[in-house]
């Protein structure tokens, strides 16, 4: 088996409620033959549309859920084997959407504390991983008060801080920020940059917001169960019209450039941000000033 | 308005009391509610009530804020003290009006009633006024963990007590959104009778219920990815700890209780 990969699909399929079904029509798979593997240290994003398996698929890297057929392994280890389950909660955490569910203490430090106790670690390591883990999602200074004192974005971060006082190899993040206001969700977002650059910690980020899915490695598109679309963000993006065709938008920026492009234009379309996409309009114009009378025509009605 | 609920009577300080370990200010508030009906005379009641006294302004708690816990009590109070006076009829009377004969005994009966009420509540906040609720939990899983031998969920119920302090205010919040939704949707909630009242209830008790059970759902997955699996094997990150001024704590609520017996014995 392959080092590297810290989780991994294998033709993994799922339905809810097995057993239930009426027998001429069966349910259909809510995940329908997904075979990935997450190389450790990456950060992978996925998206699609409501009710196209996403957080489905996330419960069966923690062994939440367990494939109907096919296998998931979470560094080598078979998570249909129960008893390994403690050894894959701890090298996979979870974050969830709503962080009012995901706080158990009426203490900051005390929550942060839970996984550490649990997992049976002595008392003055739990004290050095929680200290270090409120202070690299920055609310240390709010250690000792209360989850009801806070913000949305704040109680987020405390629960990041929660999993990984852990110490996993790989957090998962179900939608984190999408009840957050955008202060917030520029918070959760720092975090897990902070996360990345200090524990090398790989990050599997479930989100409907296109520019968050732009800032990992690699991207992956869901659909009814399957996914469609895998590689890096640039690449993944650049086929528009399937993301189109599921329901999703593409970042502004790649579609403006797009449109650009189709009216004839010849820009780079290596662009994700909206700064880049500024910058290669005005190269374009100053490039080709002469001409730029009939093609500021096709500007403008792309713009309308 | 339901914000204004006051939960985990915590009043922050750094008194000798505050510093207390739990476990022994659960301990000192049972012996001392034990010594409160031990005292059967004026004495040791007294006495009993100028230890109150003495640790309230140990602990720096404000006057109003008693008030306030003695506040509901206040009904019983006085009721207890009038049905003592008139129907304790023995004795020599005071004086007689119509069929009520107020007795010495029948005034003394129940102005030691009255102490002792006021006493025990008094006793009894001091212990939730000093005492956060995380070490109050604490204190009791660990002053119970002798019942486990007898198949007591004594961990579970310290995790549920924890769980319910963590989610009143959440479910509060929850509870005047509801409100505010079914009042916006023409639902009368302050006019009728205590029936109509209690009916204009049902339609937010329910969502109430069905919002709580989604998250109790969501909060057992979110504890289960967090490696949780009961009280086995489970360490602490704050231990609690007995110091020498505990067991000082500990002896002089002994030698409180003792006093009493003596004065009950001899007096
Ligand atoms: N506990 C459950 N029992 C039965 N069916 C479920 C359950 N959870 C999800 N489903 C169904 O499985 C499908 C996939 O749901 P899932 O939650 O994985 O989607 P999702 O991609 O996370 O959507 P969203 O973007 O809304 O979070 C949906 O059709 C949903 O109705
Ligand atoms: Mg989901």
């Amino acid at each position: 088996m392959q080092e590297s990969a810290i989780l991994k699909t294998e033709d993994l399929k799922f339905r809810y409620n097995r057993g239930e079904e009426p027998a001429d029509a069966p349910w259909k798979f809510v995940l329908d033959g997904i075979s990935i593997e997450i190389e450790r240290g990456s950060f992978v994003a996925v998206l699609g549309h409501n009710g196209s398996g996403k957080s489905t698929l996330a419960k069966h890297f923690n062994a939440i859920l367990l494939p109907e057929s096919g296998k998931v392994y979470v560094e080598d280890i078979d998570t249909a084997d129960e008893s390994r389950l403690f050894d894959i909660r701890r090298a996979v955490g979870m974050v969830f959407q709503n962080p009012d569910n995901q706080l158990v203490a009426t203490v900051i430090e005390e929550d942060v504390a839970f996984a550490p106790e649990n997992m049976g670690i002595e008392s003055k390591e739990i004290r050095q991983r929680v200290d270090d883990a409120l202070k690299s999602v920055g609310m240390y200074e709010y250690r000792e008060q209360s989850p009801a004192q806070l913000s949305g974005g704040q109680k987020q971060r405390v629960a990041i801080a929660g999993i990984i006082a852990m110490r996993p190899d790989c957090i998962v993040m179900d939608e984190p920020t999408s009840m957050l206001d955008p202060r917030g969700r520029r918070e959760v977002l720092g975090t897990i940059e902070t996360l990345r650059g200090r524990y090398g910690i790989t990050v599997v980020l479930i989100t409907h917001y296109m520019n968050e899915a732009a800032m990992a490695d690699r991207l992956l598109v869901m659909n009814e169960g399957k996914i469609i679309l895998d590689g890096k963000p640039l690449e993944v993006f650049q086929n528009i019209d399937l993301i189109k065709s599921i329901g999703l938008d593409v970042p502004q920026s790649v579609e403006l450039i797009h449109k650009l492009n189709r009216e004839g234009l010849n820009l780079r379309t290596d662009i994700l941000s909206a700064d880049d996409c500024a910058d290669a309009i005005a190269e374009y114009f100053l490039k080709n000033r002469p001409a730029s009378g009939c093609k500021g025509a096709a500007y403008m009605r792309v713009l309308k | 308005m339901l914000k204004d609920i006051t939960i985990g009577q915590y009043y922050p300080g750094k008194s000798i009391l505050h510093r207390l370990d739990p476990r022994m200010k659960m301990i000192m508030t049972f012996v001392f509610i034990v010594a409160l009906f031990a005292a059967s005379n004026k004495i040791g009641l007294a006495v009993g009530a100028f230890i109150v006294i003495i640790a309230y302004a140990c602990a720096k708690i404000p006057l109003k804020f008693l008030m306030k816990s003695l506040k509901p009590i206040i009904p019983l109070v006085l009721i207890t003290s009038v049905l003592n006076l008139f129907f304790l009829t023995e004795g020599n009377a005071l004086f007689r009006f119509w069929i009520i004969t107020v007795t010495t005994e029948g005034i003394s009966f129940a102005v030691v009633m009255s102490v002792r009420i006021i006493c025990l509540i008094a006793g009894t906040s001091l212990l939730t006024y000093t005492t956060t609720p995380i070490a109050l939990t604490d204190a009791i899983e660990q002053l119970l963990a002798p019942l486990k031998k007898i198949k007591l969920p004594v961990h579970e119920l310290a995790m549920m007590m924890t769980i319910a302090m963590r989610f009143i205010p959440t479910l509060i919040d929850e509870t005047d959104k509801i409100m505010n939704a079914q009042k916006a949707r023409g639902a009368d909630l302050e006019t009728g009778g205590p029936v109509k009242r209690v009916k204009a209830l049902v339609p937010i008790l329910i969502p109430l219920f069905v919002s709580a059970f989604r998250r109790a759902d969501e909060l057992a997955i979110a504890m289960e990815c967090r490696c949780y699996q009961g009280g086995e094997g489970r360490t602490r990150m704050n231990h609690l700890k007995m110091k020498l001024i505990d067991l000082w704590a500990g002896l002089f609520i002994l030698a409180c209780l003792a006093g009493v017996v003596c004065i009950n014995i001899f007096l």
